[in-house]
């Protein structure tokens, strides 16, 4: 499953993926690694740069299209997978990649997630979980836990469970889920790569600490570990993995092989012919 | 003695086959060159229930229901108080009822409608597969002299495929129904139908509005079913897939409208279709069009509100939210279909509009017109397609401007697949180059264009219908139209100009034109069906009117009747 990523082959560089904006980001950010990361997947697989595009909705993570100089689409918060689920049902023959927070994700587009892992459109969604908004400072997400009082609006906090998005993935239906760490871009870029080349809906959950809201998570470096076995290509296998998984797990847990969802069209008929059908 | 227009209710709890024998009638009149309307009366049942076609058949082609009921014929009496109110009638009315079914409900009694018995039960039952809606059928079909040859085709159309047996069945209930009514002579005998001009179609509101998405070029719809607006995405599924595109059921409406964009952004013409609470969950992501200045076309098709309201009965009180309901400035296009026939040629013109002007384009229909059925004389032909500006210079590396501030406020669009277009785009506020800017000066300069595009655009005439002259004028929209254009022409005929200016372009708002439509009137009658006369309070915020303007402004579900609208005209003269 190794992908080689050298810098030694003739054919375009990660910085030809990059835009010349200067991310928003506070220093130390995971997100920067996870742009690296992505950059790198696209130089590795050498996109076509005007046949690619990334869909992302609001949030710090979300930023990321401004930051690449593929095609991009800066949603609204939550709608990003449909949007590209819109690009791709329409324009099959492009590269589809789709990048957005926990939050985006998981919370006001939870309905979308359930759907998209279902609906298994070929294309790819990178989260990145910080287990926080940071875009609106330092807010409880679906994947915070229930004792962590650190944010003014759940002070005494959040008092729900959090969601596992790996879980989450494979419990809907998901085709390829996979989790890295933003401190290690080649693996993150691994696997993308991985990712975009599995046919059908690949969810990447990528831990990238938010340094700002939770300062703790520069210590998730001596936290994760891999997760130590092969990748599989049955769900059920791959739900008992994730489970007794701390949720620090690094790999890919499931390649299935589910057919991806496009709907076929060839014209046969004209607006003339279909007109007919009303006449008296 | 001949009648001009006949109206009639088929009135049967579910399972008596109104729907179907109201389908029927009007078909048989096509085939015999009447033209006709067909709307239903239903109440929130899913199956069964209470349940009226409301069928209207004239020489000449017929603009919206009529002022009351010339005939109203009971399978059954089941719950018909509960629309009663929805049946109008008079002396002059006559009420076919099956003495099996009981006495006739004493709120259609107290009309003074004349009563006739027809044992419909019994005849039907006489025949081995008999139908009570056949019977019905025939004896309509006597009374207003519908030729025999009219239905016999319908019949063959809809029941060949399930053999002889159902068809002898069927022409047996109809010829016991004809014959008995054969001889009332109730004076109800339609003028004879002219057959010679234009081939007509028989057509819903709802599946014009589809043929309008598709002869305007779109090639991609997302879908989430809702009444009254499911019709449009049925119609498109398999329409669009024989012309090559795709429709695709989204997991709500905000995914709907969310696919849509993004099938738009990749350069395919896309559209969604939805009633009042879709539209409501939709508006952020039409906001996100606005921003982003990619096209889409939702067809909302207005249902009697606020929340969940009236779903099977027709309003037009979404207008505010279509107009006003998106955050922050964001112009958009708005337009109303003034008839069923019209809700093809908006429809198309405003996937053109949408494309054109990259930007979101409402299509305002109702329940009256979406789920009605008419004979229409088959729409002429329009040009309108979708025709997106493609950037063709694109400047070398790092150079195109997706929202380049030009003079017409359209910017060359780049889209997937073309090399040297990359550009993300954005609902947050950009610079011309398309990178996030919260400067002022890019917020006024991008609100500007955005605006400018809109209002410098020339609509041509297609922005309002208008008929007539005079100095009274009903200014109105959507399915207030047809009683409103019928009101007009009443007047005329009895000697009075007036004029009627039916507003297609809501938005953006067209002074000039507006004011030299009314120039000379002295009296304006605005005519909508809503409570809070959400269409007058428009009109008065955007255009100056002239002289003395009234009201004549009434929520759903009871349709806006021509004799109405007459009425308050006469009143004002
Ligand atoms: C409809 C709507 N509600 C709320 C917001 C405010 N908002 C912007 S980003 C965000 C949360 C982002 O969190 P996450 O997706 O985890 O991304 P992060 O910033 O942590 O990368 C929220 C609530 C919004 N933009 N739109
Ligand atoms: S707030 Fe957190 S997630 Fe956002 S840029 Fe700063 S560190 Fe990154």
């Amino acid at each position: 499953m190794d992908t080689h990523l050298t810098d030694d082959v003739v054919g375009p560089l990660p910085g030809d993926y990059k835009s010349d904006v200067k991310p928003i980001w506070c220093p130390g950010c995971g997100d920067y690694s996870v742009l690296a990361g992505i950059t790198r997947a696209m130089a590795n697989m050498g996109l076509e740069r005007h046949d690619t595009v990334v869909v992302s909705g609001i949030g710090c993570s979300s930023r990321i299209p401004a930051y690449t100089s593929v095609y991009g689409y800066h949603t609204v918060h939550g709608r990003s997978l449909a949007v590209a689920s819109g690009v791709k049902l329409a324009r099959p023959e492009l590269n589809v990649l789709i990048f957005g927070g926990d939050g985006d994700g998981f919370s006001i587009g939870g309905n979308h997630f359930l759907h998209a892992c279902r609906r298994n459109v070929d294309m790819t969604y990178i989260v990145m979980d910080n287990q926080v908004y940071g875009m609106t400072k330092g807010q409880a997400s679906p994947t915070t836990e229930a004792d962590w009082c650190e944010s003014k609006l759940t002070p005494e906090g959040p008092g729900v469970n959090p969601i596992q998005p790996v879980a989450l993935a494979l419990a809907c239906g998901a085709n390829f889920v996979a989790r890295g760490f933003s401190n290690n871009p080649n693996e993150v870029a691994r696997l993308i790569v991985e990712g975009v080349k599995h046919p059908g809906f690949s969810v990447i959950h990528i831990l990238s600490p938010c340094v700002t809201f939770r300062p703790e998570q520069r210590g998730w470096k001596s936290t994760v570990h891999p997760y130590g076995r092969e990748p599989t290509d049955d769900p059920n296998e791959a739900m008992r993995a994730v489970l007794e998984d701390d949720g620090f797990g690094l790999g890919i847990f499931l390649a299935g092989n589910r057919r991806p969802f496009q709907p076929g069209s060839t014209a046969t008929h004209s607006i003339a012919q279909i007109e007919e059908g009303f006449a008296v | 003695m001949t009648v001009d227009s006949v109206t009639i209710a088929l009135v049967g709890s579910g399972g008596a086959g109104a729907m179907t024998a109201g389908q029927m009638l009007l078909d048989a009149a096509a085939n015999v060159g009447w033209y006709g309307l067909m709307s239903r009366s239903t109440g929130p049942q899913i199956r069964g229930g209470e349940a009226a076609a409301l069928v209207r058949l004239s020489p000449t082609p017929v603009h919206g229901p009529g002022d009351r009921f010339d005939i109203i014929i009971a399978f059954d009496w089941q719950n018909v108080e509960r629309f009663a109110a929805e049946l109008p009638l008079s002396e002059k009315s006559v009420i076919i009822t099956d003495p099996s079914q009981g006495e006739v409900p004493a709120v259609l009694a107290a009309s003074g409608a004349k009563q006739v018995e027809l044992p419909i039960k019994e005849l039907a039952g006489r025949i081995p597969g008999g139908r009570v809606n056949m019977v019905g059928l025939g004896a309509v079909a006597a009374i207003v002299g519908l030729p025999r040859a009219g239905i016999d085709a319908v019949i063959q159309k809809a029941l060949g495929k399930k053999g002889d047996a159902a068809i002898q069945a069927s022409n047996a209930g109809i010829d016991a129904g004809s014959k008995e009514a054969a001889g009332w002579n109730l004076g109800l005998e339609l003028a004879a139908p002219n057959k010679e001009g234009a081939t007509r179609w028989n057509i819903s509101g709802n599946e014009a509005a589809g043929l309008g998405a598709l002869k305007g070029g779109v090639k991609f719809c997302a879908a989430y079913p809702i009444t009254p607006a499911t019709e449009i995405l049925e119609w498109l599924a398999p329409n669009l897939a024989k012309t090559g595109g795709k429709l695709v059921q989204a997991e709500d409406e905000l995914a709907s409208i969310a696919m849509c964009l993004g099938a738009s952004f990749s350069g395919v013409p896309s559209i969604t279709a939805t009633a009042g609470p879709g539209l409501s969950l939709m508006t952020e992501c039409i906001g996100l069009g606005v921003a982003s200045e990619t096209p889409v076309v939702i067809v909302d098709v207005q249902r009697g509100g606020p929340s969940t309201g009236i779903p099977t009965k027709s309003e037009q009180s979404d207008l505010n939210i279509a107009v006003y309901g998106l955050h922050g400035d964001a112009p958009h296009l708005v337009v109303g279909p003034t008839s069923i026939g019209d809700c093809l040629f908006t429809t198309q013109w405003a996937v053109h509009l949408a494309e054109a002007l990259q930007t979101p384009a409402i299509v305002l229909s109702d329940q009256a017109m979406g789920q009605s059925r008419a004979i229409v004389d088959k729409p002429a032909d329009a040009p309108h397609k979708a025709n997106r500006l493609l950037a063709t210079d694109l400047g070398g590396e790092g150079k195109y401007k997706r929202y380049a501030d030009t003079e017409s406020g359209v910017s060359p669009a780049a889209i997937p697949g073309m090399p040297g277009g990359e550009h993300t785009a954005d609902g947050l506020e950009h610079a011309e180059n398309a990178l996030p800017s919260s400067q002022a000066s890019d917020h006024q300069k991008q609100l500007d264009k955005r605006l400018r595009k809109l209002t410098s655009h020339d609509y041509g005439d297609a922005w309002a219908d208008i008929e007539g002259e005079g100095e009274i004028a009903v200014v109105t929209w959507g399915s207030a139209t047809g009683p409103s254009r019928e009101a007009v022409r009443r007047l005329e005929a009895a000697g009075t100009k007036a004029r009627l200016v039916a507003i297609r372009l809501i938005s953006p708002v067209q002074p000039a034109k507006l004011a030299a439509a009314l120039d000379g009137v002295s009296k304006v009658l605005v005519v909508e069906q809503t409570h809070g006369a959400q269409f007058h309070k428009f009109l008065r915020g955007h255009y100056d009117l002239p002289g003395k303007v009234s009201v004549f402004s009434r929520p759903g579900p009871l349709p806006i009747r021509a004799r109405e609208v007459h009425e308050t005209l006469l009143s004002l003269i």
